[in-house]
């Protein structure tokens, strides 16, 4: 059982990981509840094997199931549930924006990246003249 | 004295609740502040309690220590802790001052106050389960707060900032499920103990997972990527709040848990180096950006590295530069995103390419930012310069001499990027008011290269908007804190030097929470 649990755990970390890595906003935020899971099952597991629970009026039973990682697993299950269902939130209005289900790109990000861009262009605009001479550079322009 | 630790985290909590019963703003207003004073009120008397009679540690939920939940207060908690509130109940202030935060929507206060408790909590917390749920409690308000308003701008940024949190908190679930496997317990000054009979190996793999999760949320480089992309977008005194307070949690807990659970294999070498590359890559972010919340956005990372590189060295001296380089960064850094705000509230732009002259138009901002900056440069005689100054004596003890000369290196190229905004946004020639046409890469090129307003047109006299008072007086009472923690360098030091000495020798924190 614990070898089962051990396998669906790296399979849903898998999963996670590579929904995580896509563009598409819903992809991420399924990816991130995958991942979630992943991390409840694992935390349920800490705990060791399952047994009867472990109700103390006549004295815990033998080999009782360890009740920390359940409450954990329970706390971390609520934390995931309500900021998904945020995520879920920005995510729908991130689509009434915009019409796009993509993670948009930084805009400050990307004038910087374009200022390197050009001067880099430049220099090599600069060293092509120079090899090239200016007459075949302007036609390759046009 | 027990009562006053859990008091920082009640009373906003508290208020929040009431808040969100009031509706009435101006009720709202009062209950919030009165909250955040109590809790630093608490907080201080707390402090001033642990100062004289060492860390106390109280059973929440009345189960004793290994089992039940407690909180600690010790030194190194309670500083930063008093801290921390001093500068939210200035950026509290400011927001109830600056139009348009606090009336556009009736949650304001009641997530502010919920983020003051998580943020307290988490400073407080001597159970790592109970530090996931209070860094759950302090993000989940943020994840609000930096959306608040619904502009496509917060809503692009905001999604990054949620997706790299909750991929963060994911990591750290499974970072505590795995110590609870290796060790059966989740209680930290238990765990300590008990992670000593843990192998080496698998002892050192916790260490460094719980060093990339609390380094994702505390902007360590290379994992520090969301942070100048979200933090701009947000409203001035959220982002403030942001910049002083919740990459700070993630130094503190990166201090805590690397001091108290993994003494023995410190991973040193590898902290130094990434601390080294966080300042230098953070700085030259900032040079390359040429809009004032960007550009300090981009030195909240590099300042990280400088926590970092204290901690890094793990001697006393090194520990206690760290902390006392927490401490002055707090209400720095914040007090420089106030100014900022004034700045935008009184132009509508942060961008340097369209500010100019304001040395003449809003000479109190220009006062306090050049305060701000000059203390986050580390010129003497502010409190930036002693933070520097016992860090760089802690490297030079412990021969650390590549990381040393490093810091000293980024140092001047903060003061470089300062300058930068001070010629840009204060001297100069008035700009008119923001010009209509759209920022293109030429003119932004220019101006980061003639340094500012030199190359400006003749704008109109540019009257600005007016700049409420109470930002103003806000903004003036965190710079008056930075100048207190300048003038009281030495007691706040010595402080520092204390609590980093428990938080190496570990005995006191043990026996506070385990003989309780």
């Amino acid at each position: 059982m614990i070898l089962v649990l051990a396998i669906v755990v790296g399979v849903l970390y898998a999963v996670g990981t590579y929904l995580l890595l896509q563009r598409t906003l819903t992809r991420i935020v399924m990816g991130l509840a995958m991942l979630g899971h992943g991390a409840n099952i694992l935390l349920l597991m800490s705990g060791g094997r399952a047994g009867p629970p472990p109700l103390i009026e006549n004295g815990p039973p033998a080999g009782a199931a360890d009740p920390l990682p359940q409450a954990m697993a329970l706390t971390a299950i609520v934390i995931t549930f309500g900021i998904m269902a945020f995520l879920l939130g920005l995510a729908y209005r991130s689509w009434r924006l915009t019409h796009d289900d993509e993670v948009e790109d930084d805009l400050e990000d990307r004038r910087i990246a374009r200022l390197a861009t050009d001067l880099r262009h430049e220099e090599d605009l600069d060293i092509a003249r120079t090899v090239y001479g200016r007459e075949h550079l302007e036609e390759d322009r046009t | 004295m027990n009562v006053l630790v859990p008091l920082p985290i009640v009373l906003p909590l508290i208020g929040a609740g009431l808040c969100i019963a009031l509706r009435s703003l101006a009720a709202q207003r009062v209950v919030a502040v009165a909250a955040v004073t109590g809790a630093l009120g608490a907080a201080g008397a707390a402090l001033a309690g642990v100062e004289r009679h060492g860390p106390v540690a109280v059973a929440v939920g009345g189960w004793p220590a290994p089992r039940g939940i407690v909180l600690v207060g010790d030194l190194l908690a309670l500083l930063l802790l008093v801290v921390s509130l001093a500068t939210v109940l200035a950026v509290l202030v400011y927001a109830v001052g600056q139009r348009g935060t606090d009336e556009a929507s009736g949650f304001f206060h009641p997530l502010y106050l919920v983020l003051t408790a998580g943020v307290a909590a988490s400073f407080l917390t001597g159970d790592l389960f109970n530090l996931f749920v209070a860094i759950e409690v302090m993000l989940s308000a943020s994840y609000v707060l930096i959306t608040l308003g619904g502009r496509r701008s917060q809503v692009r940024s905001g999604m990054t900032y949620v997706v790299i949190n909750l991929l963060a908190s994911t990591v750290l679930v499974t970072v505590i499920g795995l110590i609870y496997a290796a060790t059966g317990t989740v209680n930290m000054a238990d765990a300590a103990l008990r992670l000593d009979a843990v192998p080496d190996a698998v002892r050192t793999s916790l260490g460094v997972l719980l060093l990339v999760t609390f380094g994702i949320k505390a902007a360590i480089f290379p994992l520090f990527f969301w942070l100048p992309d979200s933090y701009p977008t947000a409203p001035t005194a959220v982002t403030a709040v942001f910049a002083g307070l919740l990459t700070k949690v993630g130094v503190y807990t990166i201090i805590r848990t690397q001091g108290l659970l993994f003494p023995h294999d410190r991973a040193s070498t590898l902290i130094l180096v990434l601390a080294g590359l966080t300042m230098v890559v953070g700085v030259f972010g900032a040079i390359a950006q040429d809009d004032i919340k960007r550009i300090l956005s981009f030195h909240i990372v590099s300042q990280i590295g400088y926590m970092i590189f204290g901690l890094g060295l793990f001697t006393v001296a090194g520990l206690a530069g760290a902390i006392f380089f927490v401490a002055h960064q707090i209400p720095v850094k914040t007090a420089l995103f106030l100014v900022g705000g004034m700045v935008e509230t009184g132009t509508g732009t942060s961008a340097l390419n369209r500010l100019g002259g304001l040395i003449r138009t809003a000479p109190a901002a220009a006062a306090l930012f050049l305060l701000g900056a000059l203390s986050l440069a580390g010129l003497p005689p502010f409190s930036g310069f002693f933070g520097k100054l016992a860090l760089v004596q802690a490297g030079l003890a412990a021969e650390a001499w590549v990381i040393t000369g490093v810091s000293l290196f980024v140092s001047i190229l903060t003061l470089f990027s300062m300058t930068k905004i001070w010629a840009g946004a204060f001297w100069g020639e008035q700009r008119a008011e923001p010009a209509p046409a759209p920022r293109t890469a030429d003119a932004a090129g220019a101006v980061a290269t003639t340094g500012g307003a030199a190359a400006a047109p003749e704008g109109g006299p540019g009257a600005l908007r007016p700049i409420p008072r109470l930002m103003t007086w806000a903004t003036a009472g965190l710079v008056g804190v930075t100048l207190f923690v300048a003038v009281a360098a030495q007691p706040i030091y010595e402080l520092s030097e204390r609590a980093a000495g428990e938080l190496l020798d570990r005995t006191a924190y043990l026996e506070a929470v385990l003989e309780q």
